[in-house]
């Protein structure tokens, strides 16, 4: 006796949470019967394996079929075929695009290609998620990003409109989003202690303030519809960047900031001293990289960048997080002091960013 | 010109692309009605589409508007090629042809192609004007209203029930036309699926017609059915019950209005019959009854003649109809002869009365088969039913001549409700049913389905005998269904013998003293129970105590119905889902042949369902069956039987006894261990059930129950021929001691099987109920959550070395396993109830067997339920006996001119000029006899007619006309996409149905030819059924509603062919498209209409019931 047919429709669509769970995780439905069995629901309705095979394949019936509308979450809600209550709609949608913290790491910033998706492969065996699991992740990476790619309007709003996310969930694929476009390295090895919610916020902070979207209701180039609001970076800002050098190329300017600095804190600050020597480092660090962000390959590697000549000789110093806001606070304010220099609105654009990815990005 | 039809197209959404380069679509849509057809615009590059036509108008009949589908077609334009069709909507526009209901059609409709499925959705408007035309000689029956719903739904009250209705009408399947060889499979399901809606359509029409005709206004427990009988032809065909019903919101101002026109509605005279004993036994010997079932058989004449040739007429003018008979009219007696040994061998329950009794009979051939058919009887009735006792007896008997030739002359005695209002059943006699194999034939002229007709008229007369041999006027739960394989149909009817309350009979004009007399008779909640018959003259024998409620009346000590519990019986405890389940090998063979097989199994396989049942109803400790179905589906090799119902402990009947089991070689020591082992544990389940069902009726010491019976016990089996019936049996007293024990004697490893089996049934996890009737006895308690679900399995058997225990191993755990699938997929919804539980098995192909099953669970609040049955059955007392005062005034539209003046005679009269009449040429009858046929069990009808006739009375009826112009109301919010509940039940927990909106019935055909593409067998049909769930769904929010009750999926044909990677699907479901409240939203509305009151007490009755 086989069984040629088994299966159960409802007027509501039942959603097993679990198992939509094992199924998002990309078990094949042998794996997820043995990872029921394992769980103990047997003993706690007195089900066979039989009935747990036979209702496990019916949910990833379900799934596989109700995969097709969460493609484009929109078609969920309208869709006539499966009756889903709300909340549970929301539910489906919300898993479906969540995604795995390790996976996330190893695919932001790259391309959202096809040469990206063979790499899948090394990332499933890397991460321990499964091969399946990968490709869904990433295709939801790669089509929200290819429908808010050509839209204009915030990014999250898009995000959310079009895949009825929650605003969290929103933000997160806003930062993904933003970071692909950017193509900003995360991959490298001195990056790894970064988790994805560091790179989050900074996108979020980079959005807020350094894209086109961010300058206020008229763009600044109304004509360049090419540009897309939120998603690239002002351009005319990154140019203008340059004018910041003068910060550090000026030693006159540059003492008088330093002894700006120095005054302020001395006394509040337990790592004055290495304040103080390693002063003229760190400025010319930060600024350099505001001027090379002209460069399209610099900025990919604004965060190698920040890390390197920021995170990482403080850290030597031993510094800690309190100080290094004091010092941020500090440095960034005392510009203003500074008669001499003419960019302070631009200077307050970038630092005033800067300083939020700094003190998000230094920690251990 | 009776009617416009307007059709506006509005937006498409969700289209498929189809045109790849530029992933868009240009799409348009086709709106054809009749031979009209309309097109908008193409709407370029979108699949979003915005057409916003302007109204299409059809100018059509009424009698098209009925009968035809508005067809929708969305095409995709093609400048250089041919266009390509997207997809269709059929919508049909009944619902919009009748007050009340809905008056537009407006919402977003699934765009379903047989091939691809459900591509995209199209927002349509659909409106019908009608113009008046009382005084024309009507073809349409426009305003006659049909619900699915099987008892008196929730919002009307019905002033009469007229009676049985039914029709059927043919035609050649578009599928199996020479056309079909050249045509592409869409163009072929397109066909059929528009043919069947067109002859749904006429066929609504038509009964719709025989309810104008009967001054009907409605037809109640509308069961509508599809034979595809392959090659020769497609059959629709339907029963119902025409009533007049009043919308209860309206003031009762209609009622007077209703009756007085009502000329027909004469008084029974109550007066003394001068021929009582009619149906009462004569002294009447099995020989004889068996000469009738003997008929020679005579070649198979296959032409098809009048329709009103009543084929069993011969039984009915005989001068002894009560005798349970079976008609076993093989071609050759030796048949029947082998079967009974084989009945013998398989022979589970062993009467030791059995052999020795029949021993005093005369011929052994005949004389078995009797003795078995009577065995057949009384499991099918399940003892049959109680009548007067002592001092009631003869009077009763008297009136129920009366009334029962009444129903004879002037109605079809048949119900096709389940549920009554309280009070209206007086006794319940028990299950009724017939079946006939036939050999279908090439329907050779679709306008004349007389040959269908005759069958059916056939089976109805039978059914009509039974219920009469049980005492019984009427049949209630009336329900007909077949089986077909290649060219073997088995038709089957079955329904409950009862006796109806008299006073709805006549209307209060009887003499006197006689209803005083009745209404001191009138039954209390144990009424039902009481048997319908003399006691003296039981048509089967049966083991009859006095009822444990009233202590007055007789009841049997089982009693089997295809009713629902009516809702003032007493039940102790819970009930339980019980079935019975049987397959039966039989050799592969050609027509005749083939149906000899069928007919000579067929006794066989419901003698062991209906001792399966026995079995395991007393097993689970209680002594009564409600909503009974037996299916026996026919296949290449072999034959499925399914037995489903609820049994339930009637507090008004005796403790069911235990189950006995004898070995057969008491010598053999370990063989005796085993025995009692076993013993052991059937006593041990049998407690346990008692717990499990809370079953504990209060402990009666036998002296009070047995002292005021006079004359000993009768043992239950009693294997008694008629002409012994009248005396007192005193001599086969068979007691194994006080209680009456059931033997199962084991005499072979089948016995033993069988015994296993009867163990192997796992009761639901605890917090889960089910019941395969509308309302779970003793929970009274719903919450508002429902989920209605379909399941369908099918398994594949090994085709080796198959042998009946195999099978039925097989099937059983097939039947087990999906029942505990379905407790673990509702788990969430613990504690829970699941309710109308409908199984449905079907033989697709040699090995395969078909299980599919619709239910709803329903939850329930655990914490109420504990409350006691007692308050309980007090509120439905009470209840009961203001409902009596209100509701139940609806007289029976019974009584017939003739009939006033000639009370009984003219039954005869009727029937013998029935036959001289039709003009059944003596070789005709003989044709008819000679099908092989086996019809079991008793019923009955008297048929109006074949189509021809009815069609063509002149008798234009005001009724319908007078209502359905009223079509003032407002519009109900419609066409916001909510949620749209569906449910197998009359009712939906927690809410008040407010409106019925029209009846829905859809027929679908799915195809493809990408099998393992679309995720195989599997991902097809779950894809399919959830399409099919969401197009009923769509028509509901279309018309305004938010729920279907009543639902059934009454097909589910699947045939595969995974060689060839393909499939096909044919779904037909019905329901009653509601909009309902909730309750809680309720209130406010109901202070505004004070007439509301009567209707939410009885919706009240129904939920928490």
């Amino acid at each position: 006796m086989t069984s040629e047919l088994d299966i159960f429709v409802g007027n509501t669509t039942l959603i097993d949470e679990d198992v939509y769970r094992l199924w998002l995780d990309g078990y094949s439905v042998t794996d997820a019967v043995a990872l029921r069995v394992r769980s103990g629901i047997l003993e706690q309705t007195g089900a066979t394996a039989a009935v747990l095979q036979s209702d496990t394949m019916d949910h990833y019936r379900t799934f596989h079929m109700l995969e097709r509308l969460l493609h484009a979450p929109p078609k969920l809600l309208h869709q006539l075929i499966f009756q889903i209550p709300p909340s549970r709609q929301a539910l489906l949608i919300e898993r479906y695009y969540a995604f795995d913290e390790a996976f996330v790491r190893e695919v932001l910033g790259k391309k959202l290609s096809k040469g990206t998706k063979k790499d899948l492969d090394d990332i499933s065996t890397k991460t321990g998620i499964t091969l399946k699991s990968c490709r869904r992740q990433f295709d939801n990476f790669k089509r929200v990003f290819k429908v808010v790619e050509e839209m204009r309007g915030s990014l999250v709003d898009n995000i959310q409109q079009h895949f009825l996310l929650s605003d969290r969930l929103a933000r997160d694929y806003a930062a993904i989003v933003f970071f692909a476009n950017n193509r900003f390295e995360t991959g490298k090895k001195k990056l790894q202690y970064l988790s994805f919610g560091d790179f989050a916020f900074c996108a979020e902070l980079m959005i807020q303030n350094w894209t086109l979207g961010a300058v206020g209701e008229a763009p600044t180039v109304p004509d360049s519809q090419m540009d897309d609001m939120d998603m690239d970076l002002d351009k005319e800002f990154l140019q203008d960047l340059k004018e910041l050098k003068v910060l550090v190329a000026d030693k006159d300017l540059l003492d008088l900031h330093k002894s700006l600095v120095c005054t302020a804190l001395r006394g509040k600050l337990g790592v004055f001293s290495e304040m103080e020597a390693n002063f003229k480092n760190l400025s010319r660090g930060l600024v350099n990289v505001a001027a090379k962000l002209t460069h399209n390959k610099d900025v990919r590697d604004l965060f190698v960048d920040l890390v390197e000549k920021f995170v990482e000789p403080c850290r030597s110093d031993h510094w800690p997080l309190s100080d290094v806001r004091f010092f941020l606070n500090q440095y960034s304010a005392s510009v203003h002091s500074l008669d001499g220099f003419r960019h302070q609105t631009l200077w307050d654009r970038y630092m005033g960013t800067l300083r939020g990815c700094l003190l998000r990005l230094y920690h251990d | 010109m009776p009617g416009k039809l307007k059709v506006k197209i509005v937006a498409g959404r969700h289209l498929p692309v189809m045109d790849r380069a530029s992933d868009l679509t240009d799409a348009f849509v086709e709106v054809k009605f009749g031979n009209t057809t309309f097109k908008t615009d193409v709407y370029l590059k979108s699949l979003n589409p915005q057409w916003n036509s302007e109204w299409f108008k059809f100018e059509v009949d009424d009698e098209d508007l009925q009968d035809e589908p508005l067809q929708i077609t969305v095409l995709d334009h093609d400048t250089y090629s041919a266009n390509d069709a997207i997809g269709k909507v059929y919508i049909d526009i009944d619902p919009l042809l009748y007050s009340e209901a809905a008056t537009v059609i407006s919402g977003w409709f699934p765009i379903y192609d047989t091939i691809h499925g459900i591509r995209g959705e199209i927002n349509v408007v659909v409106k019908v004007d009608l113009f008046n035309d009382l005084n024309r000689f009507r073809q349409s029956s426009c305003g006659v209203k049909f619900f699915c719903t099987t008892s008196i739904p929730k919002c009307y009250r019905a002033v009469i029930i007229h009676g049985f209705v039914e029709e059927l009408v043919v035609n050649e399947d578009p599928e199996y036309q020479w056309i079909d060889r050249i045509r592409t499979p869409r163009a072929s399901n397109e066909a059929r699926q528009r043919l069947i809606s067109l002859m749904s359509g006429e066929l609504q029409r038509k009964i719709g017609l025989k309810v104008l005709e009967m001054r009907g206004n409605a037809v109640v427990g509308y069961l509508q059915c599809f034979d595809l009988e392959g090659e020769s032809g497609l059959v629709v065909r339907a029963i119902g019950t025409a009533c007049t019903l009043d919308k209860l919101s309206s003031p009762a101002a209609f009622l007077p209005a209703c009756n007085s026109p009502s000329k027909e509605m004469k008084e029974i005279p109550f007066n003394e019959d001068p021929n009582p004993n009619t149906h009462s036994s004569g002294p009447s010997t099995p020989l004889k009854n068996q000469t009738y079932s003997f008929s020679p058989s005579k070649s198979y004449s296959r032409q098809s003649s009048s329709s009103d040739t009543d084929l069993s007429l011969t039984p009915k003018t005989a001068p002894y109809p009560q005798g349970p008979r079976i008609y076993l009219c093989p071609s050759s007696p030796s048949l029947s002869c082998g079967s009974l040994h084989l009945k013998k061998s398989c022979l589970l329950l062993s009467e030791s009365s059995l052999i020795p009794h029949h021993s005093s009979l005369v011929s052994p051939v005949l004389r078995k088969s009797v003795s078995f058919s009577e065995e057949l009887f009384l499991a099918a009735s399940g003892m049959g039913s109680g009548s007067a006792g002592k001092e009631g007896g003869p009077f009763k008997a008297l009136l129920r001549q009366q009334t029962q030739s009444a129903l004879e002359q002037r109605e079809f005695p048949f119900f096709t409700l389940t549920a009554f209002p309280p009070g209206f059943l007086v006794h319940v006699g028990g299950v009724v049913s017939a079946r006939s194999v036939k050999l279908l034939d090439r329907i050779h002229n679709p306008d004349e389905p007389e040959t269908r007709d005759a069958w059916w008229a056939e089976i109805r007369q039978e059914i009509k005998s039974h219920a009469k041999a049980l005492g019984c006027h009427a049949v209630v739960g009336y329900s007909e269904s077949t089986s077909i394989c290649e060219e073997v149909c088995i038709l089957s009817a079955s329904g409950t013998a009862a006796v109806l309350n008299p006073r709805f009979l006549q209307d209060g004009t009887v003499e006197g003293c006689l209803e005083q007399r009745l209404e001191e008779n009138l039954p209390t909640r144990c009424g039902f129970c009481h048997i319908p018959y003399d006691e003296l003259n039981m048509p089967f024998p049966a083991h009859l105590t006095y009822c444990y409620n009233c202590r007055k009346q007789k009841v049997p000590d089982v009693l089997f119905t295809t009713i629902d519990l009516p809702t003032d019986a007493t039940v102790i405890g819970k009930g339980c889902l019980i079935q019975a389940r049987l397959c039966r090998l039989k050799k592969k063979a050609q027509a005749e042949a083939n149906a000899t097989a069928i007919s000579n199994l067929l006794p066989f396989m419901e003698y062991e369902v209906h001792t399966q049942l026995m079995n395991k109803l007393k097993l689970k400790g209680m002594n009564a069956l409600f909503g009974l179905r037996i299916q026996i589906t026919v296949g290449e090799n072999m034959l499925m039987g399914l037995a489903s119902a609820t049994g339930v402990y009637l507090a008004a009947l005796p403790t069911p006894g235990g189950i006995q089991i004898a070995g057969k070689t008491p010598n053999d020591g370990s063989y005796e261990q085993h025995i009692s082992h076993m013993q052991k544990k059937i006593n041990d389940t049998i407690a346990k059930n008692k717990e499990l069902y809370e079953i504990s009726p209060p402990e009666i010491s036998e002296e009070i129950i047995g002292s005021p019976i006079p004359e000993p016990r009768q043992r239950s089996r009693l294997l008694r021929s008629q002409s012994e019936s009248s005396d007192e049996v005193t001599e086969l007293d068979l007691s194994h001691g006080k209680k009456d024990a059931f033997v199962l004697e084991i005499d072979d490893t089948d016995a033993m099987e069988d015994v296993h089996s009867l163990l192997t049934d796992v009761p639901p996890p605890s917090g889960f109920y089910s019941c395969n009737t509308e309302i779970m006895p003793g929970i009274n308690n719903w919450t508002s959550e429902i989920q209605m679900f379909t399941s369908v399995r099918v398994i594949r058997l090994s085709s080796l070395n198959l042998t009946n225990q195999a099978l039925n191993k097989n099937f059983n755990d097939l039947c087990e396993n999906l029942l505990k699938s379905l407790y673990f997929k509702l788990r969430s919804m613990i504690p829970c109830c699941l309710c109308h539980v409908n199984f449905t098995v079907s033989l697709p192909e040699d090995e395969l067997i078909q299980v599919t099953v619709t239910a709803v669970a329903i939850t329930f609040d655990k914490n109420q339920a504990l409350q006691t049955t007692k308050t309980h059955v007090e509120k439905s007392l009470q209840r009961a006996s203001t409902d009596n005062e209100e509701l139940l005034q609806f007289p029976l539209e019974l009584c017939s001119d003739s009939l006033s003046s000639h009370p009984l005679p003219p039954a005869k009269e009727h029937l013998e000029s029935a036959s001289s009449n039709s003009g059944i040429p003596a070789a005709q009858r003989d044709r008819c006899s000679s099908w092989i046929e086996l019809i079991k069990l008793k019923a009955q009808t008297i048929r109006r007619g074949s189509i021809k006739t009815t069609v063509t009375v002149e008798k234009a009826s005001p009724v319908g006309d007078g209502n359905f112009r009223n079509r003032s109301a407002p519009p109900c919010a419609n066409s916001t996409v909510g949620v749209v509940k569906m449910t197998p039940l009359s009712f939906i927990p927690g809410a008040k149905i407010t409106k019925y909106l029209g009846i829905i019935n859809m027929f679908f055909i799915r195809e493809t030819t990408s099998l393992r593409e679309e995720g195989g067998v599997s991902g097809f049909l779950h894809a399919f059924i959830a399409e099919v769930f969401a197009m009923v769904r769509a028509h509901v929010a279309a018309l305004g509603g938010n729920a279907v009750v009543s639902y059934i999926m009454k097909q589910c044909v699947f045939m595969e062919n995974p060689n060839k990677n393909q499939a096909q699907c044919l779904i037909n479901v019905s329901g009653d498209a509601v909009v309902f409240v909730r309750e809680s939203d309720l209130e406010v509305v109901s202070t505004q209409q004070p007439t509301a009151n009567c209707q939410s007490s009885c919706t009240e009755g129904e939920v928490t019931t």
